[in-house]
């Protein structure tokens, strides 16, 4: 019995692995009835794959049976791999094992589709459900919405999980029609504009009335494939912003594309994964929502890709060196936060450590702001700086040597040796 | 000459040590463990008595001064055990007592600053331990966990798995340090424990003592961890900064 309980794991976790969305913060589940699980919000990472990836949740697939033939995925009706499905039990009595040796946070479940998406989701739902009634669970719940399923089922999905998804997969709807031909853009934003509608619903009645039942209190993410299709990172980035605008999204993740099968419509296998691309995406993501950035500062249709030897912050400030430099011991901070190699975390630290007494150099080094890159771009009541003096092409030089990626873009090594 | 205070190591024998630092007004001091005490012919040595009355009137001096969230990090920044670690804190509480401002913020004292980044450390190891520790369950459904953290975190930890796993039987022991707790679910309370016999060297538990299902779960959390790498995206700088090898040995998933 164990034996094909452990093919069924590797095969469902397998399978499940692509969908990179790992977070397991946002939510607030108080063990109040002394049952199991408590979340307080602060998400943590149990472990750490070979590949840098935290695992958080046993991320798993119900089965990877599938009535679809999306080109990029490996549970396509079309490839010819193992399939195999869990039952309803199976999955509570890995999650509950699994959390008890906190080993997990909780669970993320998501399913090929099999008969229908009503008959999917239905059972996804009853997993949450059974967790959270029969073993009083307040762990962490992630349900994937299985994309043309009923309101009535995201509704009750959104009662036991804390966060619910939905993957946008490609990031136009000409590339979705050529590779996953049975999905439309509609199925996947119905009900992602349905629960986002819901959820803010919800917080405005918590306003009036205290105790209202949780519903998908971490709110909704999604998911997009970087690298297997033509769209360029303007188009990408647009599409974020609209995301966390319209239907308040908590996070979009990027995923870049690894090459899993052969077909002329897709980069052949053996094409490099997009990595330092996807990481600049990420960065530009991580400017919009936390450096107050708006999405034209960053990138714009005429220059629609993000530079991949400078972060996006970097290529920000060389392209604005007439805004600075910034004088730390007076400059507002939305300004401090501009200046790369400082953080939001030191930005918040020099506004009130300026406060007592005036910051010098050694002040901000002790403090560990990056100084061999934020010195180009800010001036303290010691030394002083001319931006005059330097060109944008020499501090783009010395700027690029410092980058983390400097081996990978140098064009003395080949990338992926 | 710089007077030597001598305290147990306890966080309340600091706090009395810098009572009597203000008691005797005492300018030129310094603060040390009786564990690590060496008798230095140079200097004056006072050997002090803790006294709860007194540490307290400490640290509600510190709380009227500082927010409550400081006051964590002092707390957290004692944990650290670091060498001159009651120095940093002496001079703290003094900047603090001797300010008519909340100094916290204050970023450009060096004081102020350590404890900010020795509480930090002690934070992310807090944060770690509760990351890292791997139950196994006995065969008398106690589920038990050996640490080795680099900061004294167990007081930090306890009230995180009391939450969490208040249905369950547990027990951390931090084998460095060589005390547990032990958190008894029909109580509800958490106690120190302290092993009277000296501790096998393995990390894990012998499998003989362990219940039934205890070995094929630790296998499919193997399993599942093998499954979910992406071979073709391998990083392995990152995956060791974010899981260092001094923690492998009491991961499952690593052994």
């Amino acid at each position: 019995m164990w034996e094909r309980m452990e093919e069924k794991l590797q095969i469902l976790a397998d399978a499940a692995k692509y969908d990179v969305s790992c977070s397991s913060s946002g939510s607030k589940r108080s063990n109040d009835t002394k049952g199991l699980g408590n979340t307080t919000g602060v998400g943590i990472c149990h472990s750490y794959t070979e590949d840098g990836r935290c695992v958080s949740l046993l991320k798993i697939l119900l089965t990877n049976f599938c009535i679809y033939d999306c080109l990029y995925c490996v549970s396509r009706k079309s490839n010819d791999i193992k399939r195999a499905a869990f039952t309803v039990e199976e999955v509570v009595s890995l999650t509950i094992n699994f959390y008890r040796r906190n080993y997990i946070e909780g669970l993320f479940l998501s399913s090929g589709i099999f008969k229908n998406s009503d008959y999917t989701m239905e059972r996804l739902v009853r997993v949450a459900k059974n967790l959270r009634v029969q073993h009083n669970f307040n762990g962490y719940i992630h349900l994937k919405t299985i994309p043309g399923c009923s309101n009535e089922l995201l509704r009750e999905a959104a009662l036991y999980a804390d966060r619910l998804s939905v993957n946008i997969e490609l990031p136009s709807e000409g590339s979705l029609k050529l590779l996953a031909p049975e999905k439309s853009r509609t199925d996947i934003i119905k009900p992602m504009s349905f629960l986002s509608t819901r959820i803010k619903a919800q917080a405005d009645e918590k306003k009036l009335i205290r105790r209202t039942p949780a519903f998908a209190p971490a709110g909704q993410s999604t998911q997009m494939v970087v690298g297997a299709s033509p769209e360029n990172d303007f188009q990408i980035m647009s599409l974020a912003d609209t995301l966390y605008k319209k239907f308040s999204l908590k996070r979009v993740y990027y995923s870049a594309y690894i090459p899993i099968s052969h077909d002329i419509r897709l980069p052949a296998l053996g094409t490099p994964v997009p990595i330092i691309r996807e990481n600049r995406l990420y960065q530009a993501d991580w400017l919009l929502r936390f450096y107050k950035f708006s999405l034209h500062e960053i990138i714009d249709p005429l220059h629609p890709h993000l530079d991949l030897d400078i972060d996006p912050k970097i290529a920000w400030a060389l392209r604005n060196l007439d805004q600075f430099p910034i004088d730390i011991n007076k400059g507002d901070y939305e300004m401090i936060i501009r200046i790369p190699g400082i953080g939001i975390g030191s930005a918040q630290k020099i506004v009130r450590a300026r406060r007592f007494r005036k910051l010098g150099w050694d002040d901000l080094k002790r403090m560990g702001i990056v100084l061999s890159r934020a010195k180009h771009f800010l001036i303290c009541n010691r030394m002083s700086f001319k931006p005059n003096d330097v060109s944008v092409e020499i501090l783009r030089d010395k700027l690029l040597a410092q980058s983390k990626f400097a081996t990978a873009l140098s064009p003395q090594l080949t990338l992926f040796s | 000459m710089t007077t030597q205070l001598i305290y147990d190591g306890s966080f309340e024998g600091l706090l009395t040590s810098i009572f009597e630092v203000y008691e005797r007004k005492l300018l030129q001091v310094k603060i040390g463990r009786e564990k690590f005490y060496l008798p230095d012919f140079h200097n004056a040595f006072l050997k002090i008595e803790t006294d709860i009355t007194k540490a307290e009137r400490v640290w509600n001096g510190l709380v009227k001064k500082i927010s409550t969230h400081k006051c964590t990090e002092v707390y957290k920044t004692f944990l650290s055990e670091q060498k001159d670690v009651e120095d940093i804190l002496l001079s703290f509480t003094r900047h603090a007592f001797s300010s008519c401002l909340n100094i916290e913020g204050d970023y450009g004292h060096p004081a102020v600053l350590a404890v900010a980044q020795i509480a930090k450390k002690v934070h992310r190891e807090k944060h770690r331990m509760e990351a890292f520790v791997r139950f196994q369950r006995t065969k008398d459904d106690l589920y038990f966990s050996f640490i080795e953290p680099d900061f004294n975190v167990l007081p930090l930890i306890a009230s995180h798995f009391k939450d969490r796993y208040a249905d369950q039987h547990w027990i951390i022991y931090d084998k460095r340090r060589n005390y547990g707790i032990h958190y008894n679910n029909e109580s509800g309370k958490i106690l120190e424990v302290q092993a009277e016999a000296p501790l096998s060297h393995k990390p894990l538990l012998p499998s003989s003592i362990c219940h039934d299902e205890e070995e094929v779960y630790q296998t499919l959390w193997k399993d599942y961890f093998q499954s979910v790498n992406i071979v073709s995206r391998k990083n392995v700088k990152l995956h060791l900064r974010h899981v260092p090898t001094r923690y492998w040995k009491y991961l499952v998933e690593k052994q």
